[in-house]
């Protein structure tokens, strides 16, 4: 059978770059059922299964791609939902070439399984063609429990327990669930309409979202337990942006990614005057960092507008931790590399508004703490760019809020929330966290799987097991 | 209340059982709407309403304006920033400039409470604009009130009246104020001179509310601080009231061309 295997994955169309450049839809347009059941024919089965290792919430991966194979595509759709109460989502922005795919047996000679396309495939077909399948609600246990933040992790968390027979409520700060699924992560790479989609499927487990509740504000976690919950889950993201220190950061035109995307996605600044929340478009602007949030940050500029947009990342292209696809799109879409570039100043006009930015060049020296070449500033090498608008996207700290109103929390030197790595148990009794709060800015399927082991450990707990 | 200022009471049962002195909420009026953060005028925790004071600026009051009872506010949430720091320092003058005076208001009510000699000063441009008069005076135990075209009171600004006050030899322990940022900004440099103690509360532009854009930072004492977690009160002395003006005229253009759609 190996014989007739295709060495390559199945493409999938995509958006071509000068047309995408002018609208916010997404940009891989997603297989046909031909399609995906082509490339499922190329998973081996292969007993040991590299791939369920891989992923990080173990979804059983050769199962559900035999169903995608024999067009059974419902079925696929609840074998992954077994798993993954946010496959859509996971489709679409985990970085498969990193986990499943990047052990997947095939790819030891080929290209592996296109297992982020299946699951996206599966994940969109069921939406469209089934009415949400809920599982047959579990006898209520008759305790309640709070989880703080609706992001990836709080989600998972709250529908794994919603599924054990738990009364769940989440309480979320923003008018809208989602976490950074919804003010970050960018409508062409992530459509709105499936985050809505999955929070609704979350729902439907019976869970309460309360949105606009900012927790350590409205209510502190001692008084959730006085509300009558026996446990809380804390998955408040990371969320604070980081700057760099740098002067004139404070300068009008200079924003936080988080800010700028918060405006484009959360906001609809894009749709500006029809929504009312503005956002400087910008002519000319430079993105700092090398992220997947710069890469956003980037061509959400694009899309807006800008005529050019300048990427400027301290170290080479090597060491950017930006997932290649990403990175491709980007430059397709026409935004220039600065690499091995340092800003040292962002210079304004009288009305303090930015009208430039100062750069010194940066060359490679010894490996640092992280195994990345540490870059070093080439003296004399400063030269400025003309810009109207500067995003700084050069990643998060913990929010505080939460923390500093819940005493006894124990936390890390940088403000995250301490916890045991298998249950995620915080230093207060009933407490656990998961997701970036825990491990600072990480993936949407990392703060998934942390959220399923505090889930388990809630309902060990709660059951008087631990 | 006055010319395109005013008062709206909203239920909310949660956030007036949670409210303190010099905490704000955040509010989106409609589903296009932008968050806008108003400071809490007065609470009650029994009937469970808060009451907000607004002057019709923008896109958001402009709708709010047009509320009548029994219509929702879309999103509504608070209480958001740190209380006022209320403590008995002695004789506190709590002034307020414009639509900073239903601010200001809650924290004088609270410093009288705890056994403060409260001084009012409140400020207009002119008499019809001057609100709540008699609720500043029922806190204080003086009140001074001043316009800028001498139509009721004092004439001159509410720096005026501070700089004489404070020229008259009396021991003031503490100054809250809260206004415009111009008027914050002189309020600081009249005191400044004498060391005393003197909090603004800062009215940055703002997005979440919650620390996670940075959409609100000023720098205080040299350092950036976020406005909606860190504050919004802040040293008068440290704060750096010219970024904090650059920063709250980013969006004129923008703030001109919805207001040009409506007409
Ligand atoms: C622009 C951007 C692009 C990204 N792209 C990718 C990608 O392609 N692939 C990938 O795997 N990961 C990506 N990430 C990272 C990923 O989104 C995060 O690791 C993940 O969302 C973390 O999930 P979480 O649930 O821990 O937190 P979050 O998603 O941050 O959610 C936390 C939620 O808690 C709420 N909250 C905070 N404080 C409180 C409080 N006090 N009370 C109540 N609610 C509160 C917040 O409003 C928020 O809704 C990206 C991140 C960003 C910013
Ligand atoms: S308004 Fe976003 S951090 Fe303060």
């Amino acid at each position: 059978m190996s014989g007739r295997i295709s060495p390559k994955k199945v493409p999938m169309a995509e958006q071509p770059p000068e047309e995408r450049i002018r609208n916010f839809r997404e940009v891989p347009l997603g297989y046909t059922p031909e399609q995906a059941i082509e490339e499922a024919k190329r998973c081996l089965q292969c007993k040991e299964a590299p791939c369920i290792k891989g992923c990080p919430v173990e979804i059983d991966i050769p199962a559900f791609i035999r169903l995608v194979a024999e067009g059974r595509f419902k079925e696929a759709a609840l074998k992954i939902k077994e798993k993954n109460a946010l496959p859509a989502i996971c489709g679409r922005v985990c970085p498969q070439e990193t986990q499943c795919e990047a052990v997947c047996t095939l790819g030891r000679r080929f290209e592996p399984v296109a297992i982020g396309r299946l699951e996206r495939f599966v994940a969109d077909w069921e939406r469209e063609h089934c009415d949400p399948i809920a599982p047959n609600p579990p006898p209520k246990r008759g305790k309640k429990v709070a989880i703080i933040g609706s992001g990836p992790a709080g989600l998972t968390a709250a529908a794994d327990l919603a599924k054990m027979g738990y009364d769940v409520t989440i309480f979320e700060a923003l008018h809208k669930p989602g976490g950074v699924l919804v003010y970050g992560i960018p409508e062409f790479r992530l459509p709105k309409a499936i985050v809505e989609a999955e929070v609704e499927y979350v729902k439907s487990l019976g869970v309460e979202i309360r949105v606009d509740s900012v927790i350590g504000r409205l209510y502190s976690i001692q008084e959730l337990f006085d509300m009558g919950y026996s446990a809380v889950f804390i998955g408040i993201g990371a969320g604070s942006p980081m700057f760099m220190g740098i002067p004139g950061e404070n300068l009008s035109g200079v924003y936080s990614a988080n800010e700028y995307l918060t405006r484009s996605n959360l906001m609809k600044a894009y749709l500006f005057p029809e929504y009312h929340t503005p956002i400087k478009t910008g002519k000319k602007v430079a993105v700092i960092g090398g992220g997947n949030v710069a890469m956003d940050a980037a061509r959400t500029a694009r899309r807006l507008g800008a005529e050019s947009v300048y990427l400027i990342y301290r170290r080479s292209e090597a060491e950017m931790p930006a997932r290649i696809e990403e990175r491709e799109r980007a430059k397709e879409e026409g935004i220039i590399f600065h690499l091995l570039t340092l800003p040292v100043r962002i210079i304004g006009d009288e009305k303090g508004r930015v009208k430039a930015i100062e750069c010194v060049k940066m060359e490679l020296g010894e490996p640092d703490e992280s195994g990345r070449r540490r870059p070093i500033p080439v003296r004399g090498s400063e030269f400025i760019i003309e810009v109207d608008t500067v995003i700084v996207a050069i990643g998060t700290a913990a929010n505080p809020l939460l923390p500093r109103s819940t005493p006894g929390l124990k936390l890390t030197e940088d403000g995250y929330i301490v916890v045991d790595e298998e249950t995620g148990r915080t230093s207060l009794e009933g407490v656990y966290a998961g997701g970036d709060i825990v491990t600072g800015s990480a993936t949407v399927i990392s703060a998934m799987g942390a959220a399923r082991k505090a889930a388990r450990a809630i309902h060990e707990y709660l059951s008087g097991r631990a | 209340m006055a010319k395109n200022i005013h008062l709206l009471k909203v239920a909310s049962p949660e956030i007036a059982k949670k409210a303190k002195a010099g905490q704000f909420v955040v509010l989106r009026a409609v589903e296009e709407g932008e968050r806008i953060p108003l400071t809490l005028y007065d609470w009650d925790p029994r009937d469970g309403t808060i009451s907000l004071v607004f002057q019709e600026v923008g896109k958001t009051t402009k709708l709010l304006a047009g509320m009548r009872v029994g219509d929702r506010i879309l999103n509504l949430i608070g209480p958001l920033g740190l209380p006022s720091h209320i403590e008995r320092f002695g004789r506190v003058v709590c002034i307020g400039g414009g639509v900073g005076v239903p601010a200001v208001y809650p924290i004088a009510r609270a410093m009288k409470l705890v056994g403060n000699e409260v001084i009012g000063i409140m400020g207009a441009r002119t008499a019809e604009l001057l609100i709540l008069e008699e609720e500043m005076r029922s806190v204080s135990d003086r009140l001074i009130v001043t316009t800028d075209d001498g139509s009721k009171g004092m004439k001159g600004f509410v720096t005026n009246a501070l700089r004489d006050l404070l020229g008259s030899g009396i021991r003031v322990d503490r100054v809250v104020a809260v206004g415009p940022a111009v008027m914050m900004k002189f309020v600081a440099e009249t005191t400044r001179p004498y060391g005393i103690k003197t909090i603004v509360s800062l009215n940055s532009i703002m997005l979440d509310a919650t620390g996670m854009c940075g959409a609100c930072r000023i720098s205080v004492g040299g350092r950036t601080k976020f406005t909606c977690v860190d504050g919004p009160e802040f040293d008068g002395h440290e704060v750096d009231f010219d970024l904090l003006l650059d920063r709250l005229n980013q969006y004129v253009e923008e703030e001109k061309r919805i207001a040009a759609m409506d007409c």
